[in-house]
């Protein structure tokens, strides 16, 4: 009885400590971006100014244009070409290791890596880098995160009921999109919004691959650029925002593909 | 499937090749590639400048690695106790950090530590009127910001094979005598490794070839290896160098996942064995 009373307590000391761990440093980030005077020293009122002032920053504006672009193409692009990945190696259950470390090395590859890697490409083969080289090199790693996603879905998929529709005379087209679609459905949304957030967050390999000029600074390069200048109260702001719009994107994205996480 | 496929080889082994390849030329004399075959890059990483960085960056990422692992593994443990029904929202809210932005998490750091920020506050608040302590731009500051970034995936990681723990396996140990602790060693912990190798690779991988945190909470010339290669490409301009210093880096990488297959394999034949032992 005593026992399981210490043990019980221990684990709830435990878990708050790590949960105090894990949200205190962004629930100060959040609560400063509401302070009205914008310092951590002192709590002088709340205020929306520091969300005021973003509206009119320009530089911010212009860097959330371009990742708004780069995410909404690359994964796009993701989306169509991992989802029709994941059917071609789970439809013939060819699971060749090379195959499979293909796929599973953009997830792991060191980004600094893959950063000067396609720096290199680029520079070599002459191309004028933009928006469109981060959005090549964004759809790399998006596109093998979305194809695992649309796999573990498709791994409980029955493929018999393909082979039926078209022993009934349905096309390759219809029988994709009435049959196949509606069961993965889901999952491709899930693979996209994790695509989409993992493009809107990503850095090094947009730093590295946006060229000279400011032109095509993604928001993250922006926020690199402001947080080595110092602390700013309207940071805060913006840190606020850009968490809210991942995680509720990430939030969704996990109610549709329920447990992808937790297995 | 073949886009994809294509896709992949176009940008990124073929990248990645051509880094390879880098690495055996010399630098020219007014930065750009001279395209004479060298292995002098590669003998430079042993330089004792440039190994000394790699040395340190394994240390803080080792130090960090251990520190995830112990917080994360006790996290899991008492996720793993709680209730059925609470434990999917305990794991979602420890994860869910894992998902915001990088750069913005790193710099929540900067706003608790740095001279005037949140904990020089709450010593003040206690009565400290000394010299504000100098936190940020430490190595210290360095291994929280990596700690505090990848606890989340460890907490995952070894959720996963606490959950699957039979609790009549740690009962039947606790009948036949043995103390929680030998418990605790002899039945949970083994049972757990997995989980507790594929978190601290995880961990491990991640650190040692970060750049942002070290650049942002280590100071301006603070270096880890990922430091020493963004210097090469966009400021030193000595490119295959560079390359050899990232090919150094997949070499550890892949050393570390091999390592990890090791220990997983050899878990698994110690459980196959306990569990033979315990039929038979």
């Amino acid at each position: 009885m005593t026992q399981s009373f210490t043990r019980t307590l221990g684990m709830r000391t435990i878990l708050i400590l790590v949960f105090a761990f894990l949200y205190i440093p962004i629930a100060v980030l959040v609560a400063l971006s509401f302070n009205e005077g914008g310092l951590p020293t002192a709590w002088s009122g709340f205020s929306l100014k520091w969300y005021a002032s973003l509206a009119h920053n320009s530089a911010i504006l212009s860097a959330a244009l371009n990742t708004l672009i780069v995410a909404l193409v690359s994964t796009a692009i993701a989306t169509l070409l991992g989802t029709l990945l994941a059917i071609g190696v789970e439809m013939r259950r060819q699971y060749g290791r090379g195959l499979e470390a293909l796929i599973f090395a953009p997830m792991i590859i060191p980004d600094i890596v893959l950063a000067i890697a396609l720096l290199s490409f680029f520079s070599m083969l002459n191309l004028t880098m933009g928006l469109h080289t981060i959005i090549l090199a964004h759809v790399v790693f998006n596109l093998a995160f979305v194809c695992s996603v649309v796999r573990a879905r498709l791994k409980s998929f029955d493929w018999s009921i393909v082979e039926a529709s078209a022993d009934l005379g349905a096309s390759a087209l219809t029988t994709f999109r009435r049959v196949t679609l509606p069961v993965i459905a889901p999952a491709v949304i899930a693979g996209a919004l994790l695509a989409f957030t993992l493009s809107v967050d990503e850095f090094i390999i947009a730093f590295f691959t946006a060229g000279a000029g400011r032109a095509s600074t993604t928001l993250p390069m922006q926020i690199y650029a402001m947080i080595r200048f110092g602390i700013t109260p309207e940071i805060n702001a913006l840190a606020t925002i850009v968490m809210a719009v991942s995680i509720t994107a990430l939030t969704l994205s996990q109610r549709l593909n329920r447990g992808m996480i937790g297995q | 499937m073949a886009p994809a496929l294509v896709w992949l080889a176009a940008l990124m082994v073929v990248p990645c090749a051509l880094v390879l390849a880098l690495a055996f030329f010399r630098r020219g004399i007014y930065g750009g590639i001279d395209y004479t075959f060298t292995l002098e890059n590669f003998g430079l990483v042993f330089d004792p400048l440039y190994a000394g960085i790699f040395l340190k960056s394994a240390r803080i990422a080792g130090t960090a690695t251990l520190i995830a692992v112990v917080i994360g593994y006790g996290a899991a443990y008492a996720i793993a106790a709680a209730p059925r029904r609470w434990q999917p929202v305990f794991l979602f809210f420890a994860v869910l950090p894992f998902w915001s932005n990088y750069l913005i998490r790193t710099y929540a750091w900067i706003v608790l530590l740095n001279r005037e920020g949140l904990i020089t506050q709450l010593l003040r608040w206690f009565g400290y009127t000394g010299e504000p302590p100098s936190m940020l731009y430490t190595e210290g500051a360095v291994i929280a910001g990596l700690v505090y970034n990848y606890l989340p995936f460890v907490i995952l990681a070894c959720y996963a094979p606490l959950s699957r723990l039979n609790s009549e396996l740690a009962e039947a140990s606790r009948d036949l005598g043995a103390s929680a602790a030998t418990t605790f060693r002899r039945v949970i912990l083994p049972l757990t490794v997995p989980g507790i190798a594929a978190g601290a690779v995880f961990v491990f991988v991640l650190s040692i070839g970060n750049f942002v945190t070290p650049a942002l909470l280590g100071g301006g010339r603070f270096q880890m290896i990922g430091n020493l290669v963004y210097d090469q490409f966009l400021t030193a301009n000595d490119w295959p160098f560079g390359a050899a210093l990232a090919m150094a880096l997949i070499a550890i990488m892949l050393l570390v996942l091999m390592a990890q297959a090791m220990a997983a394999n050899r878990a698994s034949g110690q459980t196959a064995e306990t569990r033979d032992g315990a039929n038979g």
